[in-house]
């Protein structure tokens, strides 16, 4: 029984099908890529996930718990964090401030009116903020605003605010999208180091088949709204039902 | 000191000294000069100054830190200017009550306002908080006429009830709007050489509460709900994917800006006890929304700044009228002066509105972040000339260039 569980999930738009009977189980505290071509559904499938699109048909469940009909907030809350395909962040505030909402959110729920006492009196939250800062190594940033950071420490700030919620499952879209090669190294390196420091979930969905081989532990392939095969990266590689429907094209 | 950073704190002091010096600051032309018209610092004015002051300041809490653009706030206003009369009416003169009840109202109408426009964000917005607001306005322009004097307006009488107090004086007057028996309309004089000061209590009930609400306001700023707020303007699909619901954030801002405009409507009760429709209207919404814009919005001085601006330029350019004009003009040489006279005139008495039209332009234009963002500028310009010299390494410094057209 995995914390993740996709059953029987269909999802039409008009009369395309994006999703025809998904079916996936994601493993605690395993890394599980999604990878498929163009318009396979792999966005489609997170929107599902997150609460921003409802399935017709079918069930996710998110330990033991169904996420269907909740808000997007309400899905946080239970424990799922998201990263965006371009980094969503608070670009108007500052990288330290941006950091501490997520904590915030953590710790207070999803409203709390505290409109007297300074923030920086809020000693926990700022000590979290300063060492999840520490962590990726952006501590010297913390006053700058957000929207002035270049692309790779938007994405590494972005990680930092999941991050600092200490998720369950962790759902990255697309994290190197448009990323130089050293800053794509840079983002695996950091997604390992999490990996490997936290009891973390992390369900990718990546177009790099270079991120994906170095991350994953078990693969999806989606094809036509439909998933193909699953397996470990090294039976994927092989697989020549995937090669037909991905790799040979792409290749 | 008071729970501030030394930033805002010098802020926070500078704003009060301005507030309780006004009086003299206002009135720096002796009264029997020709300058004397632009004294501002007469208390019908400086009452109107603080007042709208905490009006645009409850509006920035809105508009500069969630960016949601409401086109409604007049409605808040006159609805705590109503329930403040009735208070009069029905209870006591005593203010208290008045503006306690003011705010309350205020609170109330914003909240079930806000709860319905909230739905929607950006225009849809601005246009549902406008048409509650004209609904409130024909509602008391007309339907509820008993309750609010259509449109002659609402005021005292002399056989209101008044449980606390009494329904008239002794000498048969409608009493007058007290504190604690300071009546509001008590002033004292100074006269020092050509000049003269005028102190009124109303003023300085006004200005304290104005004071209040500002450092309220700089709390509220600096506090994680600002902060909130700020992260609603920024980006509320990643604030609802941080597990953070942004719609009882935006809700509280608006029921609180709704108190401070309450408030305002409040005070204005407690300086001169009517009510009346045309305080509801849309243009009056709109000024207060230029009086953020062009003070700064989302700064914490600048919805003051404005609201000063407005309302100086509102009762003082309004009053030159051709006479006047004509006087200034009058040691030109014959041609020129009526030529002057013609040009200014129109920006001039009625036209004040073209003058304040054309500032907003420019302000809009040149300094998008208002009067405080060309405060900002000018400081920046002193800084740049002193830093150059003090830091100045003859070890360390490029070697001059030949220009290029050299």
């Amino acid at each position: 029984m995995g914390i993740l569980e996709v059953k029987d999930v269909n999802k039409n738009f008009g009369g395309l099908k994006a999703l025809s009977d998904v079916n996936l189980s994601v493993r605690e505290n395993s890394v599980h890529a999604i990878i498929g071509p163009n318009g396979a559904g792999k966005s489609t499938l997170l929107n599902c996930l997150v609460g921003k699109l409802i399935p017709d048909t079918g069930s996710v469940m998110f330990d033991g718990q169904s996420v269907l009909g909740r808000k997007p907030h309400e899905i946080n809350q239970m424990g799922i964090s998201r990263v965006f395909q371009t980094p969503e962040i608070f670009g108007d505030l500052t990288v330290f401030e941006n950091v501490m909402i997520p904590c915030f959110a953590s710790r207070d729920g999803a409203f709390r009116m505290h409109a007297y006492e300074h923030t920086r009196h809020e000693t926990d939250i700022v000590s979290m903020a300063e060492q999840m800062l520490a962590d990726v190594k952006m501590l010297e940033k913390r006053d700058i605003h957000a929207a002035s950071l270049s692309r790779g420490d938007k994405r590494r700030l972005e990680m930092a605010m999941c991050l600092v919620q200490r998720p369950r499952l962790l759902l990255l879209d697309e994290p190197t999208a448009g990323m130089s090669r050293a800053d794509t190294n840079n983002t695996i390196e950091l997604l390992r180091e999490i990996r490997d420091k936290r009891d973390i979930t992390m369900a990718i969905i990546e177009h790099d088949m270079h991120v994906v081989f170095s991350l994953a532990e078990r693969i999806t392939v989606l094809a036509q709204g439909t998933p193909l095969v699953e397996d470990t990266p090294e039976n994927i590689k092989g697989h020549p039902k995937v090669q037909e429907a991905y790799l040979g094209e792409a290749a | 000191m008071f729970g501030l950073d030394r930033k805002d704190l010098t802020l926070f002091l500078v704003v009060v000294a301005l507030a309780l010096f006004a009086p003299f600051l206002l009135n720096p032309f002796p009264s029997d000069s020709g300058l004397a018209q632009f004294n501002a610092g007469y208390p019908d004015l400086m009452q109107r100054f603080v007042i709208f002051g905490i009006f645009a300041i409850g509006f920035n809490i809105l508009f500069g830190l969630t960016g949601y653009l409401s086109f409604g706030h007049a409605a808040f206003l006159g609805v705590g200017s109503y329930a403040g009369v009735w208070m009069m009416k029905l209870l006591t003169m005593n203010v208290i009550p008045a503006i306690i009840i003011s705010v309350i109202f205020a609170g109330l109408l914003s909240a079930l306002i806000g709860w319905i426009s909230l739905r929607r964000s950006g225009i849809y917005f601005s246009i549902l908080t406008l048409a509650f607001a004209q609904m409130c306005y024909a509602l008391a322009y007309s339907v509820l006429t008993p309750i609010t004097g259509g449109e002659t307006g609402l005021q005292l009488n002399l056989d209101d009830p008044r449980i606390i107090g009494a329904s008239q004086t002794a000498e048969g007057n409608i009493p007058v709007p007290h504190l604690f028996g300071l009546e509001m309309n008590q002033t004292w004089q100074l006269g020092m050489g050509g000049w003269e000061f005028t102190f009124s209590a109303g003023y300085y009930l006004a200005a304290v509460v104005m004071l209040v609400s500002f450092y309220l306001a700089i709390r509220l700023f600096r506090s994680p709900f600002g902060m909130m707020l700020r992260a609603v303007k920024s980006n509320q699909q990643r604030m609802n994917y941080t597990g953070l619901n942004s719609r009882p954030y935006t809700l509280a801002a608006f029921v609180i800006s709704g108190m401070y405009a309450g408030l305002a409507g409040g005070l204005m009760v407690a300086m001169d006890p009517l009510a009346g429709a045309e305080r509801m209207i849309w243009t009056a919404s709109g000024e207060v929304v230029l009086m953020t814009i062009l003070g700064g919005a989302g700064t914490l001085i600048g919805p003051v700044l404005g609201a000063g601006l407005i309302k100086y330029l509102e009762n003082i350019l309004s009053k030159i009228n051709k006479g006047v004009l004509e006087q200034w003009f009058a040691v030109m040489p014959d041609g020129i002066d009526t030529f002057l006279v013609t040009i200014v005139y129109p920006f001039i008495g009625k036209g004040w509105h073209l003058t304040l039209g054309i500032i907003f332009m420019l302000v809009v234009i040149f300094l998008p972040g208002g009067l405080v963002e060309g405060a900002q500028r000018i400081g920046k310009l002193f800084r740049r000339t002193r830093k150059p010299a003090a830091t100045d390494d003859p070890e360390h410094h490029p070697k001059p260039q030949p220009h290029v057209g050299e």
